[in-house]
């Protein structure tokens, strides 16, 4: 079948088979940011934007993103280094795979929720698993990156 | 500036953080074959007729192997120094079939879908023979897991009984153990279980290979054992290890699992057999069923007290269950004595005897913490129950019984304990917990139960006598140095804290090292990064090659200078002439060295240790426990860790919070079952629960540091030893709550609530 997808902002039209899952697609069109790390959508490693909104990338056919916006991390590498910088000064990058999903979904909440409580952080993202840090440093790094930013929006 | 014991950013943070195309399945060449393996759906069988006709019709399709197309050397995918621990006890395909989901072929094609289709187009005709799931049950069970003839074992000590299902057996003992328990006043015997958990480290199992421009066999792979991986691969296809080589990307998280080689065999036999390019990732479940877990054990803890808390002997059973191969089997089991035994420096006597065992479940390997994280928990729990018996506080039992600085370990090798401040570790963790407050247990007033728990843990640094890690350090025109590192950064950050370390001595920016690693054709030797080796290991050569490579840069600066090393010094930047002033800058004699009027400037250093020092920690927790539900949330957990000099307070700190976190999924969650005949059914992240950001409470972490003179810097391990605590304490913090003692982990609200309504029907 053939599709047209805005992809990080370029329009791309291409035939794809049927049963090829977004992820399998974004992976073909050179985003290797966007990774798998499970089989059951529970892991939010594939994570991308769909029209804005994270979407879990493993667990939709390509064939749904015709005529849709689809940005990966690298649509949005500024962005995502803005925050990434302030994961890597907590060292909770760690292993780094489950990074870019994670910080897709990071992006995302910072426009939905203006100014989130810890406790709508963690729900926020309770979809997005890591295995190397425990989360703690994920959470600081969170919380200084929107200080800042709040900061810059005074100014 | 000074680096060691800073907060450094990681080298490779940006390219991580952006997502950039650094691992395995990142850089696979695009004509690769894409490999699939048939797995067994039994978990014990023997394959009589295997057609692979109608598979090999499918387009794309290139091959199918089976037992009949493989080499037949039995080999161990265990990533140890050889000769190896581990038995020679599998085949790369096997007639066979030792546990569900053994390899029964393997598929290379064109693209996944068509390997797929052919998978489903094998026919296997299977006798399927009764299976020993039930690993207490192994020995002298009439079901033989390894009965044939070419199993081998290469060093004899691990006393392996294969034909009674034993591929280990052994202990050790010090004191007189019957005389102690008869002069004990209070004895405690107690039993616990722990489960085969799985790292879900969130890059699975991935390598691919091809044939380099030297006719090479080249594999990629996301292993912790690139070196070796060279070996096991050369065994497994009977190639000369000359003719493999094994790079190393950036790895997405290992703990362990990739200490064996888990995927290397596959595609590097595909690529042999059809001189392609092959590509393997394994899927969740794949890594679920077939990757290389801990080792399941059952624990039985005699431990004997005076009656005003001199804790005297310890008495310690452990069986551990190998599943199907004896990967990491026989090794592993040692640290459940030596690591927890030695926690007490009171022991007049202690005993540890063990069996390791053959059965038809998944076969386990390497997880963080290996073996010294079950047997801590069953020591930890006991002497926490002990202290309840004897109606003293557990941290107070503690203070009178642990191990301290000076003391001779006699339960581990009888090293001298050079570093420790577990004392100063246990008052620090009763200030932040609030202990003399708070303990043992507070009824609230919506009636849930609130309980706190403590136990030490300890760790090693590095095999003594056995780890090597080698490292090569140049200094290059325009005055930059490249280190070249054997060891493996798996996320750790190792690459950084290397540089760290490096950086100090040679007094130059951190982004003056560039570090490279691993490419075994290149890299220098270093068995690895595991047992915790890397930091105390390998930054043990750093240091010698730094010091090695300053030392040159002095005496060179000075020759072109004209005046003897003693008359000149090196600041980093330039080496001057003490009496003159005059000075060349490092840029300078970066570019002299490299031009052939003199000697290139570079040194080369490995680094062994003849101890192991281990790194201490105090954890506890506070748990909330609802009565009606049985679930258990965790308020808080605090840590205090003695890993000797902290080299990089954010890394160091991240690995305490990471440990932590997966020992509460081993204390809680992870629960691995198997079904009567033998499959496993928690194979998927859905089943299989490792905690979310919702489960983890707070965890607060706090250094306590001793100095390690044999340490680089005075550094120890901190990698392992954090995931030590979660279980022990958690455990001891639930039965504070509910004055009951789960010893079979995980703990989960289901055996809460069933304990508190049998406590109730008792009352």
């Amino acid at each position: 079948m053939q599709i047209t997808v805005t992809l990080n902002g370029r329009r791309c039209t291409d035939e794809v088979a049927p049963d090829m899952t977004l992820y399998s697609y974004l992976r073909q069109k050179g985003c290797y940011s966007v990774k798998c790390g499970c089989e059951t959508s529970s892991c939010g490693l594939c994570t991308v934007h769909f029209d804005g909104k994270p979407v879990l990338s493993c667990s939709m056919l390509a064939v749904r993103a015709d005529g849709h916006s689809v940005t990966t991390l690298e649509g949005v590498e500024q962005e995502a280094l803005e925050f990434g910088k302030f994961l890597a000064d907590e060292g909770g990058e760690q292993c780094g795979f489950c990074s870019p999903g994670f910080i897709m979904n990071v992006l995302a909440m910072v426009k939905e929720l203006p100014d989130p409580t810890d406790e709508q952080i963690k729900h926020y993202l309770a979809g997005n698993l890591c295995r190397c840090t425990g989360y703690q440093s994920h959470l600081r790094a969170i919380k200084k990156y929107l200080a800042a930013k709040q900061k810059e929006a005074v100014r | 500036m000074s680096y060691v014991n800073a907060a450094v950013r990681k080298k490779d943070a940006v390219s991580l953080v952006s997502g950039k195309p650094v691992y395995t399945g990142d850089m696979v060449p695009q004509n690769s074959l894409m490999v699939k393996i048939l797995r067994s759906p039994h978990a014990h069988a023997m394959i009589e007729e295997i057609d692979v006709s109608r598979a090999m019709q499918v387009p794309g399709v290139v091959c199918v192997l089976t037992h009949h197309d493989v080499p037949h050397s039995r080999y161990t995918t265990a990533g140890q120094t050889y000769p190896e621990l581990s038995p020679y006890d599998k085949l790369i395909l096997d007639p066979h079939i030792r546990c569900a989901g053994d390899p029964v072929a393997i598929i290379g094609a064109e693209t996944t879908q068509a390997a797929e289709k052919a998978m489903k187009l094998i026919k296997v005709k299977y006798q399927v023979l009764p299976a020993l799931i039930d690993y207490t049950q192994a020995i002298d069970n009439p079901i033989i897991v390894h009965p044939e003839d070419d199993f081998k074992v290469l060093v004899p000590v691990i006393n392996a009984e294969p034909k009674r299902n034993i591929c280990s057996k052994g202990g050790f003992s010090f004191g007189d153990v019957e005389a102690e328990f008869a002069a004990c006043d209070v004895v405690l015997e107690q039993t616990y279980n722990t489960k085969a958990n799985n790292q879900t480290m969130m890059e699975a199992f991935a390598t691919f290979s091809y044939i380099d421009a030297f006719g090479k066999l080249t594999i990629v792979s996301s292993t912790q054992v690139p070196f070796h991986v060279r070996r096991i691969v050369a065994n497994a296809l009977e190639m000369p290890k000359s003719n493999i080589r094994v790079i190393k990307p950036r790895i997405g998280g290992g703990f362990g699992a990739k200490q064996s080689a888990v995927s290397e065999v596959f595609p590097s036999l595909v690529t042999m057999k059809t001189g392609r390019p092959a590509y393997l990732v394994f899927t969740r479940e794949e890594c679920m069923t077939n990757g290389s877990p801990r080792h399941q054990m059952q624990m039985k803890v005699k431990i004997g007290a005076t009656r005003d808390g001199h804790i005297r002997v310890i008495d310690l059973y452990a069986i551990s269950n190998a599943g199907a191969y004896g990967e990491h089997a026989p090794t592993t089991i040692g640290l459940v004595g030596h690591k927890s035994l030695s926690l007490y420096g009171s022991l007049r006597a202690a005993r540890f005897s063990y069996d390791v065992v053959y059965s038809n479940t998944m076969g386990a390997g390497a997880y963080r913490g290996y073996g010294a994280t079950q047997g801590i928990y069953a020591v930890e729990s006991a002497v926490s129950e002990l202290a309840d018996k004897l109606g003293i506080d557990p941290t107070v039992l503690r203070e009178k019984n642990m191990v301290r600085e000076g003391q001779i370990m006699q339960a581990y090798y009888n090293e001298p304990c050079n570093s420790c401040a577990l004392d100063r570790c246990l008052k620090t963790a009763k200030e932040m917990m609030h202990w003399d407050e708070k303990f043992p247990v507070r009824k609230l007033p919506n009636g849930h139960l609130h309980g706190l728990g403590v136990a030490l843990a300890m760790q090693g640094s590095g095999i003594s006598g056995v780890d090597i890690g080698a490292v090569e350090l140049r200094l290059n025109d325009d005055g930059f140095y490249t280190l070249l590192v054997g060891c493996t950064d798996m996320g750790t950050g190792c690459d950084t804290i290397l540089s760290q370390m490096a950086a100090d001595i040679l007094d130059c920016d951190i982004d003056n090292i560039a570090v490279r690693g691993v490419d075994t054709d290149q890299s220098p030797y270093d068995t690895g990064s595991y047992a915790s080796a890397t930091t105390y290991v390998t930054g043990g050569a750093v240091v010698k090659a730094a010091e090695k490579l300053r030392a040159k840069i002095l005496e060179t600066g000075a020759d072109i200078l004209g005046v003897s090393p003693e008359k000149a010094e090196f600041d980093g930047k330039q080496v001057t002439d003490t009496e003159t002033g005059k000075s060349i800058s490092l840029r300078e004699i970066g570019y002299i060295t490299c031009n052939g009027s003199r000697q290139l400037l570079s040194s080369h250093e490995s680094h062994s240790s003849k101890v192991s020092p281990p790194p201490f920690m105090v954890g506890m927790a506070e748990v909330d426990i609802d009565p009606e539900t049985g679930k258990v949330t965790l308020m808080d957990y605090v840590a205090v860790v003695d890993c000797g000099t902290v080299i990089n307070k954010n890394l160091a700190r991240v690995q305490t919070e990471g440990g932590i976190a997966q020992g509460i999924g081993m204390a809680l969650y992870e629960d691995i079952q198997y079904t009567e005949d033998g499959r496993m059914m928690n194979n998927s992240f859905l089943q299989y629960k490792i905690p979310t950001r919702l489960e983890i409470p707070p965890i607060r972490v706090e250094f306590e540091s001793s100095y390690e003179p044999t340490g680089p810097f005075g550094a120890k391990s901190i990698g392992e030893l954090v995931i030590n605590t979660p279980s022990p304490a958690i455990a001891s913090a639930i039965r504070a709550a509910t004055g009951i003692a789960f010893t079979s982990l995980p703990i989960t609200a289901e055996k809460i609530a069933m304990g508190l309504l049998h406590q109730k029907e008792h009352e």
